[in-house]
């Protein structure tokens, strides 16, 4: 069967938004939006003479992830060199580290749990530069020229690696969306800037050789490059094919991956230590200090919200699973106590109706207490489940009260039974066969219920007009029978 | 008295008093060096405008009476491998040609608050890698004391200048001894600081674990004097030591006298392979310092075999990844490249912009570094490096400082030795155990063999820049040796 055997394993990069400047010069760490090469410095340039000088912060923000991910720290952390020739480098080679001779990453193993019975391993966790930005003219494979912006270059990474626990690209997902949230709990990153969280994803099927694919930069496209890329590998495999050790470059404008480059040996790196820095000493004294520090996880804020607030497991896994939603979750929930209830709104029609409009938990304007409100108005059946889509849809849109936009818009809920009625009446002379099918066909009472949503719009209380229609049916049947 | 052979302190002082114009004795330096320039090629850019704005700027501050630096008017010249803003830095390189940094290095910054007047960029062996400064560029340097011969290297422009007079001080870098081998052969005083002790930050990059800016002068009191300026904490550069800055000169008579000082003479330095006349001197020297009340002794370090080749290996592997960001992408020479990838354009650049000596090293460094080789070169290099330290540590448990000479020979000729690398690598026996170990060494001149000068190197324990001073300061006032302007 496709998708047998699949072992995935993550390299992510990500970011240390928080930090003011790059990891080692005094260049803002808020690129974004500057003309390409002006957030530089001598030092990120690689000019010659300059020396690099490690910002502290960066140190403590790697402990702080470390501790969220149950990794060992290593209480004597070395930068090394990573020497390799490529445009994206000013000095041709990386100060990051490395888990062998010559080197020790700031932290070694750790977990993640995925919320869904499964956990996956952490190999090691490093800090290192990120590279400058390669823009090709067309696309990599036939790019005639390569333009190289060197305004990220030196922002602050955390790499953090994965054993090849994953075995499904939603998996891949949704490591990585519990990763982002644990990040954004520790206040270190901000997954919704572009580019912030990139991703490397090694794979293999059945036991085969390892593919390597580079280049991935969101949640969706991991999953879309893993689902291509098994589906290349086992279809290939299904002809005989063997399946070749390479590096491939996930294309995310066509949605293929390509191949970059076919690996025969290990790259030589040729690891050493970085000279210009010395070793970092981390006590237990800072460890303990940024232990207290920390702010609460999507783990235990999970178990907060189903012992304390009552929320279903799995509502509240979706909750923690997205700092913003869990935050919004909240603020709502001072105003609106049924935690049960709200979860039930947040995780299912408001997220569906962000994901249609395309936006994300914290580019909603909407005030918690709106969505209270809107609660409100469903308990006090002045809106039906149908209505309240739309004004939250309204709500999302603009921003707006949602008793605003009812009394506007006209959209309460038909409670009155002489008004509907009149409606049951109307129907029923207009659906003189339909009317008969229901006289000895239950499953056709539907069609006639349907009628009046069509008629009222959704604004009639369904279970009203049920009952209006059941007793007219049965005064109709009384009638022929007398 | 001439001017021009004033001490540098003096020259500070006369021009603070306004005795002396800084900009007369910048145009009395100027004239000296366009008449001895054309013979020694000792610098790669002379910026004579800049010096001259700086010149009058500082005679006009002390008109208006003024506070003016400790270096006033002071005649610096500065290696081509450290920053100087705008100012053309090329290392001794076609690769770097054109190149202008956009920053000072700390030192250049430090030089320029003192007030010192910066002449040009001296010359040198490209990126420090040579001992004869034949490996520029730019043509080879000429030993002020004989044109036929080598000034050493790789600091040889910045030697040949402080001994012609073309300028009053110099900076020069030390990697395997690239200070004390030009002061040497040049006959003028160079210090190799404690590793740390001066700010690498603008000091382009050869060696990094192993080198240091240092001073250069015609006496130990200048030398002392320019180190005083230098030193010091520098956040740019992480290596850098935190200790308080120290005025070096006022320490060089506390005591005057050598009484109880223990001085060890290296035997590894002193046998087979060091020419007899350079012997000869040394010797006479350590015994002027017995005379001051020095007790001096013997000392064998065996692990000095090893020292040259964990050197080398360091060095080149640090090397080859220093000099990786040549590539003609950002800044400086560039080959033509078109309807190349970028692979063959690093390439040619590279192929065209480095010399044969700095492939040598860059491709002996790379295979150095490399999978499965590391942990048989690399690796071992730095365990030889702690055990040459380790045995350091317990010579100076028994002597205060070690000496020996600076260098086993006087300069040799042009081209003679420039067809044998090894025999080249050799000449750098006796310097490369303080920059393995980090310790601060001087070699100070110490007599001629057969017209030649020949320097004594004094080595003391990490950040005893005092104690190594002041045994050149107290050999100096003997009167042994005197400065001589050449040619
Ligand atoms: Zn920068």
């Amino acid at each position: 069967m496709v998708g047998d055997g699949v072992k995935i394993g993550l390299e992510v990069h990500c970011q240390l938004t928080s930090l003011k400047t790059k990891l080692f010069c005094s260049c803002p760490t808020d690129y974004r939006g500057k003309p390409p090469n002006t957030n530089i410095c001598p030092v990120c340039m690689g000019e010659p003479g300059t020396l690099p000088v490690l910002n502290k912060e960066a140190v403590r923000a790697a402990v702080m992830v470390a501790l969220a991910l149950h990794s060992k720290i290593s209480r004597f952390t070395y930068f090394t060199r990573k020497n390799y020739f490529y445009p994206d480098m000013a000095k041709n080679f990386q100060i990051s580290q490395y888990d062998g001779v010559g080197g020790a990453p700031i932290a070694k193993g750790g977990y993640v749990d995925l919320g869904n019975g499964k956990v996956v391993r952490i190999r090691r966790l490093q800090l290192e530069e990120d590279p400058a930005r390669l823009v090709y003219e067309g696309t990599i494979d036939t790019a005639t020229a390569t333009l190289v912006d060197y305004n990220r270059h030196g922002v602050a990474l955390i790499e953090i690696v994965t054993e090849p626990d994953i075995t499904s690209p939603e998996d891949a997902r949704r490591f990585l969306q519990k990763l982002r949230s644990i990040l954004e709990h520790l206040g270190v990153f901000d997954g919704e800037l572009e580019g912030s969280m990139r991703c490397d994803a090694n794979i293999s099927l059945e036991g085969g050789v390892r593919v390597e694919i580079k280049n991935i930069s969101s949640y969706k496209d991991v999953e879309r490059a893993l689902r291509f890329e098994i589906t290349r590998q086992s279809s290939l495999i299904s002809r005989g094919i063997r399946v070749v050790r390479e590096t491939r470059f996930w294309d995310e404008r066509r949605r293929v991956t390509v191949s970059l480059r076919v690996k025969e040996t290990e790259e030589d790196y040729r690891y050493f230590p970085e000279p210009d820095l010395p070793p970092v000493v981390i006590t237990d004294e800072f460890i303990d200090e940024v232990k207290r520090s920390l702010p609460i996880l999507p783990d235990e804020r999970k178990r907060i919200f189903v012992e304390k607030y009552g929320v279903s497991e799995q509502n509240a896994e979706v909750l923690v699973n997205d700092k913003a939603l869990a935050d919004f979750f909240e603020d709502c929930l001072k105003h609106y106590g049924k935690a049960q209830e709200l979860s039930n709104l947040l995780v299912g029609d408001f997220l569906a109706q962000l994901h249609s409009l395309n936006l994300s938990v914290r580019e909603v304007k909407v005030k918690p207490e709106y969505i209270a409100k809107l609660l409100r108005l469903l308990d006090k059946k002045v809106l039906t489940g149908h209505l309240a889509k739309a004004v939250l849809r309204e709500m999302l849109e603009t921003g707006r009260d949602p008793e605003a936009i009812v009394e506007e818009k006209g959209l309460r809920r038909i409670g009155s039974r002489e008004e509907l009625e009149k409606i049951v009446d109307r129907v029923f002379r207009e659906n003189r066969k339909a009317v008969e099918d229901a006289l000895v066909n239950e499953k056709a009472v539907h069609f006639l219920v349907g009628q009046v949503m069509r008629i009222t719009r959704g604004k009639a209380d369904p279970n009203l007009t049920r009952q209006i229609i059941k007793n007219k049916l049965e005064k109709v049947r009384a009638s022929r029978k007398a | 008295m001439n001017p021009l052979l004033y001490p540098a302190e003096k020259v500070a002082s006369a021009v603070r008093n306004g005795e002396l114009s800084a900009l007369d004795y910048l145009e009395a330096v100027l004239e000296r060096l366009k008449h001895v320039e054309p013979k020694l090629n000792a610098f790669i850019t002379v910026t004579e405008e800049l010096a001259r704005r700086k010149a009058e700027n500082i005679d006009r501050r002390v008109e208006k009476g003024l506070k003016v630096g400790k270096l006033a008017g002071v005649v610096v010249a500065v290696k081509d491998n450290i920053c100087v803003k705008g100012v053309e830095t090329t290392c001794g390189s076609r690769i770097l040609k054109g190149y202008r940094p956009s920053y000072n290095a700390t030192v250049v910054e430090r030089l320029m608050a003192e007030d010192a007047v910066i002449i040009g960029k001296t010359n040198m062996d490209e990126f420090a890698m040579g001992s004869s400064t034949e490996f520029s560029a730019y043509g080879p340097t000429r030993n002020p004391w004989d044109l036929e011969r080598v000034p050493g290297g790789s600091s040889g422009g910045s030697g040949a200048a402080v001994a012609s007079g073309e300028a009053t001080l110099a900076l020069g870098s030390d990697t395997g001894g690239s200070v004390r081998c030009p002061a040497a052969f040049c006959g003028v005083v160079g210090l190799k600081p404690t590793y740390g002790l001066v700010s690498r930050y603008g000091l382009v990059a050869y060696a990094n674990s192993l080198e240091q800016i240092g001073p250069m002068a015609r006496n130990v009191g200048d030398c002392a004097l320019l180190l005083s300026v230098i030193a010091g904490y520098d956040p740019r550069d992480s290596t850098s030591l935190k200790v308080q800055p120290m005025d070096y000169q006022t320490k060089l008579t506390d005591p005057p006298e050598l009484e109880k000082l223990r001085i060890g003479v290296i035997k590894e330095f002193m046998g087979e392979g060091v020419q007899e006349g350079v012997r000869e001197r040394v010797w006479n020297a350590v015994q002027s310092l017995e005379n001051l009340g020095a007790r001096v002794g013997e000392v064998s370090l065996k692990s000095l075999d090893y020292a040259l080749a964990a050197y080398y290996i360091i060095a080149m592997s640090e090397a080859s990844s220093n000099l990786a960001r040549y590539d003609g992408l950002r800044y400086g020479f560039r080959s033509s490249d078109q309807g190349l990838d970028w692979n063959r354009a690093y390439a040619k650049t590279r192929r065209m912009g480095f010399g044969e000596e700095v492939k040598r090293r860059i491709i002996l460094g790379t295979f150095a570094l490399s999978a499965g080789y590391y942990e048989a070169y690399y690796l071992k290099a730095l365990k030889v490096r702690t055990l040459i330290r380790m045995e350091f540590e317990k010579a100076f448990k028994k002597f205060d400082v070690l000496v020996g000479p600076s260098m086993p020979m006087t300069a040799f000729k042009i081209g003679e030795k420039i067809e044998d690398p090894l025999e080249l690598y050799m000449c750098d026996i006796n310097t490369v155990p303080a920059n393995l170990v980090g310790i601060p060494a001087i070699s100070v001149p110490c007599g001629l063999s057969d017209g030649l000068p020949v320097g004594l190197q004094v080595m003391a324990p990490p950040l005893r820049e005092d104690l190594v001073f002041k045994v050149a300061y107290a050999y100096e006032r003997t009167g042994k040796w005197m400065f001589q302007l050449k040619p």
